[in-house]
């Protein structure tokens, strides 16, 4: 496997300081960097502390990370800030500006995932042995949204491929589907749109196997704020974002492509697949530019890249596939 | 109407009017317009035109409410202008921040994508009104062929709403209070009609018994 020896350089250290590391985190980051330089053996043990199902709100807290070959070099990172507070998550509402607002309600602790059909027995994982199951690793990502926004992100998480492969599917499983956490309680701004809920998205299983495909629990180092999918997402970045599911609360294994919210809400706008694809565009505007988040108005333009850039990797998982049909 | 307190409530207008663009404006110099500075700038531009138009159009239905609001007319022209001023400005931010002045963009746009279509279509429609919004205009048109061209900001005002869910996702109901509040001021317009010929009627009736 490609992933490394844990390192023991922190994750703050590779993203750019000033972006990010104010006094307070430098403190926090000093601090845990001293429990850890003392703790580096029981790491994960350390975790668990953190981890207090008691605690509502993690956000903030530093995750232990190492670094990885699958990481995106070359690519200026997006803010912490617009990463947190531009954000689509409808089910906290539906502005951009409301999930920031209003995703403190989703519970975070305790939390689990069920894992569901075509797998040797179904199981139930607890999101802090999720977080033990294999070294977090720092992999910057490009992010493309199908409203062709894009951002850079520096995700927390490893191989989707690792924690599948701790669910036993069978050999009938072609597809997964990822269900969202939803109650109409917790979030009433679910009504504000006519989307049925919960939130479901699915991948063929080889995409799902794909190295590049992240189980993500966290960005610049830190736990995911809640409105970013805490505490558990997954993150594709050869696809449009909406196809990354967040606050993932089942995993379902299955035979037949699953139905998935935006395909079901409009299919001619959003395909099942929907790869970054320069070459089809959304009915209502064109894949062929993005606008870069955080960029003065005049140069947030730039040109998508096919698979959003990934295609040496993924390109050839769609061998032979019309993916202006299949798209 | 004192002439003092007009000049007040035009210069609150003109104020309350340029404050979407002085944001945009002041954003823009200091950047701070967001995470997405070119959807911001095209979503406020958008929005106040649309608001613009719904408060234009409320004029003549409020006014008719009291004879107390006659005034009220005074403000139209203004708003209105207003109102084109930020349909132009949401065009320039297409045409430079989407479009980057590739002609033929703007054209497959405009063919292929029906919101795209809708809003031009909207625009179109005002710059007439605008073109012929001065005194001299009225003059030389006469009221009545006047009046009746400027029946346009019904289209106009019609277009941008469909333009507005054209453009949002599927399932969201952002337009929804403009298309309540715009459809309510277009059917005010025959009820009020209708409500003053059945009170003309009775008066007529009452003289004639």
């Amino acid at each position: 496997m490609l992933i490394g020896k844990p390192s023991d350089i922190p994750s703050s250290a590779i993203t750019p300081k000033e972006q990010h590391l104010n006094r307070r985190r430098f403190l926090r980051g000093a601090i845990s960097g001293a429990v850890a330089a003392g703790a580096a053996a029981v790491g994960a043990e350390r975790l668990a502390e953190v981890y207090s199902p008691r605690i509502g709100a993690l956000a903030g807290t530093k995750l232990e990370t190492v670094k990885s070959p699958l990481t995106t070099t070359g690519e200026e990172l997006t803010p912490e800030e617009y990463i947190t507070h531009y954000n689509n998550f409808y089910e906290f509402g539906v502005d951009k500006d409301q999930p920031a607002k209003n995703a403190g309600a989703l519970p975070i602790r305790p939390w689990t995932i069920k894992v569901e059909g075509k797998v040797a027995k179904p199981l139930t994982f607890d999101i802090d042995t999720l977080l033990k199951l294999r070294p977090l690793e720092d992999r910057v990502y490009r992010h493309r949204c199908v409203e062709a926004w894009s951002m850079v992100i520096p995700w927390v998480g490893y191989s989707l491929s690792e924690f599948i492969k701790q669910c036993q599917p069978l050999a009938s499983a072609k597809y997964v589907q990822f269900l969202s956490y939803y109650d109409k309680r917790v979030e009433k701004w679910a009504s504000e749109s006519t989307i049925s809920w919960p939130y479901s998205e699915g991948l063929r299983m080889d995409e799902a196997m794909h190295p590049l495909a992240l189980l993500t629990f966290g960005l610049y180092g830190e736990v995911l704020p809640n409105q970013d999918g805490a505490p558990v997402r997954i993150v594709v970045p050869w696809k449009y974002g909406f196809k990354s599911a967040k606050s993932i609360v089942a995993v379902r294994f299955l035979d037949k492509q699953p139905s998935t919210t935006w395909n079901d809400q409009a299919p001619n706008e959003y395909g099942f697949y929907s790869n970054v694809n320069p070459e089809v565009d959304h009915p209502r505007w064109s894949q062929k530019t993005e606008r870069r988040v955080g960029l003065p108005f005049y140069s947030q333009r730039r040109t998508t890249l096919m698979f959003n850039g990934y295609g040496d990797q993924v390109a050839s998982l769609y061998t032979g596939m019309n993916l202006k049909k299949n798209f | 109407m004192k002439r003092s307190t007009l000049i007040l409530l035009k210069t609150l207008t003109w104020v309350a009017c340029l404050w979407p663009i002085g944001q945009l404006a002041w954003g823009a110099v200091t950047n701070s317009l967001g995470a997405d500075p070119t959807a911001r700038i095209a979503l406020s531009t958008g929005y106040t035109t649309l608001m613009l138009l719904t408060i234009t159009l409320a004029i003549t239905p409020v006014r008719r409410l009291s004879p107390g609001l006659g005034w009220l007319i005074k403000f139209r022209r203004l708003l209105g202008l207003f109102a084109f001023f930020y349909g132009s400005v949401h065009m320039v931010t297409y045409v430079a921040l989407y479009a980057a002045f590739d002609v033929n963009a703007m054209m497959a746009d405009i063919a292929k994508r029906r919101f795209i279509t809708m809003g031009v279509a909207a625009w179109l429609l005002l710059v007439p009104l605008a073109a012929t919004s001065t005194n001299w205009a009225i003059r030389k048109l006469g009221g009545k062929r006047w009046n009746r061209l400027h029946k346009l900001i019904y289209v106009a005002a019609v277009c941008g709403v469909i333009h507005y869910w054209w453009q949002v996702k599927s399932g969201v109901l952002a337009p929804a209070p403009f298309t309540v509040v715009i459809a309510a001021l277009l059917l005010a317009r025959p009820v009020q009609g209708w409500l003053q010929r059945r009170k003309v009627q009775a008066v007529a009736m009452d003289q004639a018994s």
